[in-house]
């Protein structure tokens, strides 16, 4: 008979490595006036109580001059940051330098979710035309409607420029096509082409992470966005 | 493929335990409440990165402990995989394969296929269509790639659809426009997830019905029948009917989302008809024709599971099921019981080898 009786707790052979407990223990600050700043900088997307707090002690160490220099870049974002009137680009002016470039094809409109979209298009430095920043995709659950995107903007810039083409470069999330689709729905009747990035990149791929040859590749070869529904 | 090793720390019942297995089959004895269902539950977990009982992964850790982690050295085709779970409180899960972690916890289905046979399965038979869906996703999402991912958009969509829908009704207002924007994404993925279903089911039965006259000495005709609106209408269209019933109800009524099986033993419901005997080996027949499908849809035998299901069970059909289980189409086999001697005295008649672990209180 081949049966095994043995008992079977051994001491772990196989150890846990560096994922063991270590713990920062954050909770107490000896200064009201710190727990606040810790506080203010956890606030920020990614950054945890243990990150804040190295922000905050760096800080600290920096003389008056950096703080100061901090504080005023600060209160600048919040006084003199505009977005520019023709396509809602972050600006220090009504309308922002893409907009007020002679150089750029004014006829030629990149339909982008927000400002990091436009900063990972113009890296590629292979995208001439202008841009129309949304501000958000379609979302129920975010409470985002059609109406709170800058979509009735878009469609009175074709109404009141001449327009020849209109890119779409939504992310590829379900937020994203559904936009883009409601967006086609919406200009198809414009004379205009409505084109989309001619990305092989899958369902869910964000534009600002797409790396910057596929992205220069996919601005400059841009497909009919008709292609793109298999409906 | 098959569990070599497994350590477990502050998992459950587990303060820290290490246990070696066995590449065919592996009994585990002990009292009830020792642990032996969270043994397995913890293999469940390298397989599935989520608990079998209990879907909340924090309430897996043992009491007052802030983490639990889980490490199993597979072998696959000769080479060691190390899969590796940790759970923190309040903290996002991590799973690793290799010491690599995954992004997508979703890319780690199917690559260690495991099958879980409980007494639990007869909520199939007891409860809603949501758990008889579960079981179809389980097993088609294994095998195939892109379900999973069309699961989970249709969902996404489903989801905001519905909230669309409450917050007209909250509102008094009415967007016909909004609300149809998101069928096009329920046809989208629902169609490839109804037609994935479809196939599913018309493989599956053979196999079922095989393993259903294996384990049973009747002579019985059994068959599962699936059940979906989609069977005789066009998504579309039935979005676009439904319009004034979703605005009424505030929620999506139709769609793959309320797709059902309904279990027949010759032609009679198994849910009304069947004796407890029946329902047990028409369950067990479910998930032995469940092993048998992924065996043959990725190449690869899944790790199986029996968590205490031989109540109800005539020595006659346990001595039948255990002689299917160790053929060869099977991989390798967890089985756990209170009873110490039954199981292994039903390996000894068969004279098949197996690993007897009895679980004691001052090793967990
Ligand atoms: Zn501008």
């Amino acid at each position: 008979m081949n049966n095994i009786k043995e008992g079977c707790m051994k001491p772990k052979l196989l150890n846990f490595e560096s994922e063991s407990t270590e713990i920062y223990p954050v909770e107490k600050f000896p200064s009201k006036t710190l727990e606040k700043a810790v506080e203010v900088f956890s606030s920020l997307p990614g950054v945890g109580k243990k990150t804040a707090l190295r922000y905050v002690l760096h800080l600290l160490k920096e003389d008056a001059g950096t703080i100061e220099n901090f504080s005023e870049v600060l209160q600048n974002l919040s006084n003199n940051i505009q977005h520019c009137k023709n396509c809602f680009n972050i600006s220090d002016n009504p309308v922002c330098e893409v907009c007020s470039n002679p150089k750029r094809e004014q006829e030629v409109i990149c339909i982008v979710q927000d400002i990091r979209d436009v900063l990972a298009i113009e890296s590629t430095m292979q995208y001439k035309g202008v841009y129309h920043v949304l501000g958000g995709l379609i979302s129920p659950i975010d409470s985002v409607g059609p109406n709170d995107i800058k979509i009735n903007e878009l469609i009175h810039r074709l109404q009141t420029s001449r327009i020849n083409e209109v890119i779409m470069a939504l992310s590829t999330t379900m937020e994203g096509d559904t936009t883009n689709f409601y967006l086609f729905k919406k200009i198809k009747d414009f004379p205009v082409k409505i084109t989309t990035l001619a990305r092989g990149v899958a369902f869910g791929d964000e534009l600002e992470y797409t790396d910057e040859i596929t992205l220069a590749r996919s601005i400059t070869n841009r497909v009919p966005y008709e292609n793109t529904l298999a409906r | 493929m098959y569990l070599k090793e497994l350590s477990l720390f502050n998992f459950k019942n587990y303060s820290e335990a290490f246990f070696e297995f066995s590449e065919k089959a592996n009994f585990f004895g002990g009292n009830n409440g020792i642990g032996k269902t969270n043994l397995l539950d913890a293999i469940y977990y390298t397989s599935f990165c989520k608990s079998f009982f209990n879907p909340i992964d924090s309430q897996n850790i043992q009491s007052e402990k802030d983490f639990f982690m889980l490490k199993g050295l597979y072998l696959k085709d000769g080479e060691e995989s190390i899969v590796h779970c940790s759970i923190k409180r309040n903290q996002k899960k991590l799973f690793k394969l290799n010491k690599k972690t995954y992004e997508r916890l979703a890319e780690h289905i199917g690559k260690f296929p495991l099958v879980m046979v409980s007494p639990a399965d007869v909520l199939l038979i007891l409860e809603g269509s949501e758990t008889r869906r579960k079981f179809l996703d389980g097993i088609i999402a294994q095998s195939n790639k892109n379900y999973l991912d069309n699961l989970l958009n249709y969902n996404r969509a489903l989801a905001q659809r519905n909230v669309l829908l409450k917050q007209m009704a909250a509102s008094g207002r009415c967007d016909k426009e909004s609300v149809f924007l998101w069928n096009e994404q329920l046809v989208k993925f629902g169609n490839p997830i109804y037609e994935a279903r479809c196939e599913f089911i018309r493989d599956f039965i053979p196999i079922f019905r095989s393993y259903y006259s294996q384990i049973s000495d009747i002579n019985e005709t059994v068959s599962l029948v699936y059940e979906s609106m989609l069977l005789e209408n066009n998504f579309t269209e039935l979005l676009e009917n439904a319009y004034s019933r979703d605005r009424a109800a505030t929620h999506t009524t139709c769609g793959i989302h309320k797709d059902d099986m309904t279990f027949f033993i010759n032609d009679f419901p198994v849910k009304k008809f069947a004796s407890q005997g029946q329902q047990k080996t028409y369950l067990l027949s479910l998930r032995l024709a469940q092993a048998q499908y992924i065996t043959e849809k990725l190449k690869m035998k899944p790790i199986i599971l029996l968590d205490d299901i031989y109540d109800k069970l005539d020595d006659e059909r346990l001595a039948r099921l255990i002689a299917i289980l160790v053929n060869d189409s099977f991989g390798q086999l967890f089985i756990t019981d209170t009873h110490p001697q039954r199981i292994p005295q039903v390996f000894e008649k068969l004279q098949i080898p197996v690993k007897i672990n009895i679980l004691q209180a001052s090793e967990v």
